[in-house]
């Protein structure tokens, strides 16, 4: 039985090593997947307990990536849950999705519109979390988590194609929310209503 | 390229998702394409202002505690959240599947050469092992020679590339040869150079990693690693050499093959 507690033990530490890193960006990702502050924290801490349960089975590929899979489908889940209106994430075609969108059709902006201007810390987080989904969860995994196309396929269950044509729908859709917002506004979006940022 | 392709492939282009040949067929469309160019810019612009900002959020310390508690409890003892930290709390995450976490098989429809991120992680590791094994087993060159004339012949019929053989030895990288190694189970050309008692192995193959515009440094068990894309060809150097050295032989390298008289 001692032994079983040092084996238990040292699968505790390699597990801690492994994943306590990445919980900054766990928590990143859940902020603005459940858009507000308890309900991101209780997704992060099912997520921690999810992946600790599974972690023998764990073989790869990178732990973030990995992570953020279990994070996703948390919230998913908690999503699904609450109301089959509100699911986010599942559509079965960003075509259709896309018609819908009117932002992906590009303001015809003046030149001097045409770049990107400053924009502050608070006021780009807002922007994101103003996206609607996928697309939002496509631009925090790229821009925020930092995970490459391949990474981004695996955690949103979709093919790389897929990620690319979502990441350039979603950074149109920000370019134009992005040039048309005042730098100085500084209020929180709706992800950010209570606690601390984004 | 149409701008309608472009338009999506810009942004892998941006993400440094694209590998040489596709990286060069947006660049010449964008070169020629006013519109497409100015979008390219200010997407690169938008990229670069996002990942320069601290947009990664600090997980508050009572979380952190409450993680770090859970990986303190015992396996047997973990239970879910809602009759664990919260019993009164509605069924928060009640009735959800885990369902296959990472499917192991992205779905099929690849229509662009996107090469992994990390692939050249992978990589990084098997040129280190390369090297450790052409030092360790005797077997570091296959053809012994400092004549740069006779190094690169020999590849011939060994390998569908011709690795570019440059001598150095005024710059006192001496070449000692040249061997047939494999990286990522594929055959690859290891060209040989010491500097007073290190070894330099320079692997030169036609993919081998992701295409960088600019020279990647790594370092991996001790020796330093740096890996760039020339001309078509993929170059991986490695070393227990200190890093600016090996950075110099990189320049040297580099420098030599934009002059073609050096290079054979």
């Amino acid at each position: 039985m001692a032994d079983d507690a040092v084996a238990e033990q040292e699968r505790m530490r390699t597990f801690q090593a492994a994943a306590l890193p990445h919980l900054d960006d766990v928590y990143t990702l859940a902020r603005y997947l459940m858009r507000n502050t308890q309900d991101a924290e209780d997704a992060v801490q099912e997520c921690y307990l999810r992946a600790l349960r599974h972690f023998d089975s764990y073989r790869g590929p990178a732990m973030k990536p990995w992570l953020l899979a279990i994070l996703r489908n948390v919230c998913n889940a908690e999503f699904a849950r609450r109301s089959k209106e509100e699911l986010p994430t599942d559509y079965s075609s960003d075509e259709a999705l896309a018609e819908e969108m009117p932002m992906w059709q590009e303001p015809q902006a003046s030149p001097e519109k045409m770049l990107v201007r400053q924009q502050d810390t608070a006021t780009i987080k807002r922007l994101v979390a103003e996206l609607p989904e996928p697309f939002r969860e496509a631009i925090v995994l790229r821009e925020m988590n930092n995970l490459s196309y391949q990474e981004i396929a695996q955690v949103a269950g979709i093919p790389v194609g897929t990620v690319m044509s979502r990441l350039a729908r979603a950074r149109a859709m920000l370019r134009a929310a992005w040039n048309a917002a005042e730098t100085t506004t500084t209020r929180p979006g709706p992800a950010v209503a209570s606690g601390t940022a984004p | 390229m149409k701008c309608d392709e472009s338009e999506v492939m810009l942004h892998a282009l941006i993400d440094g998702e694209l590998d040489a040949g596709h990286a060069r067929d947006v660049e010449t469309h964008v070169a020629g394409c006013a519109a497409c160019g100015e979008k390219l810019a200010a997407f690169r612009t938008m990229h670069e202002v996002m990942i320069a900002a601290p947009l990664i959020e600090t997980a508050p310390a009572h979380l952190r505690n409450r993680i770090e508690a859970l990986m303190a409890t015992p396996a047997s003892r973990v239970v879910s959240i809602r009759q664990f930290m919260q019993p009164t709390r509605r069924s928060f995450f009640g009735g959800f599947a885990m369902g296959s976490v990472l499917s192991a098989a992205v779905a099929a429809s690849l229509v662009l050469a996107v090469i992994r991120r990390d692939q050249d992680q992978t990589i990084s590791e098997e040129v280190v092992s390369a090297h450790i094994r052409s030092l360790q087993a005797g077997h570091l060159m296959d053809v012994e020679t400092s004549d740069r004339h006779t190094v690169k012949p020999w590849f011939n019929g060994r390998l569908d590339v011709a690795p570019p053989v440059v001598d150095l030895t005024a710059e006192s990288f001496t070449l000692l040869g040249g061997r047939l190694d494999y990286i990522d189970g594929e055959p690859v050309a290891a060209i040989v150079y010491q500097r007073r008692k290190h070894v330099i192995n320079l692997f030169v193959a036609q993919h081998l990693g992701r295409r960088h515009a600019r020279t990647i440094a790594d370092s991996i068990q001790g020796y330093n690693v740096r890996h760039w894309s020339q001309d078509g060809l993929d170059f991986w150097a490695v070393s227990d050499l200190a890093g600016d050295e090996l950075d110099e032989f990189v320049q040297k390298i580099t420098s030599a093959l934009q002059q073609p008289s050096r290079a054979s």
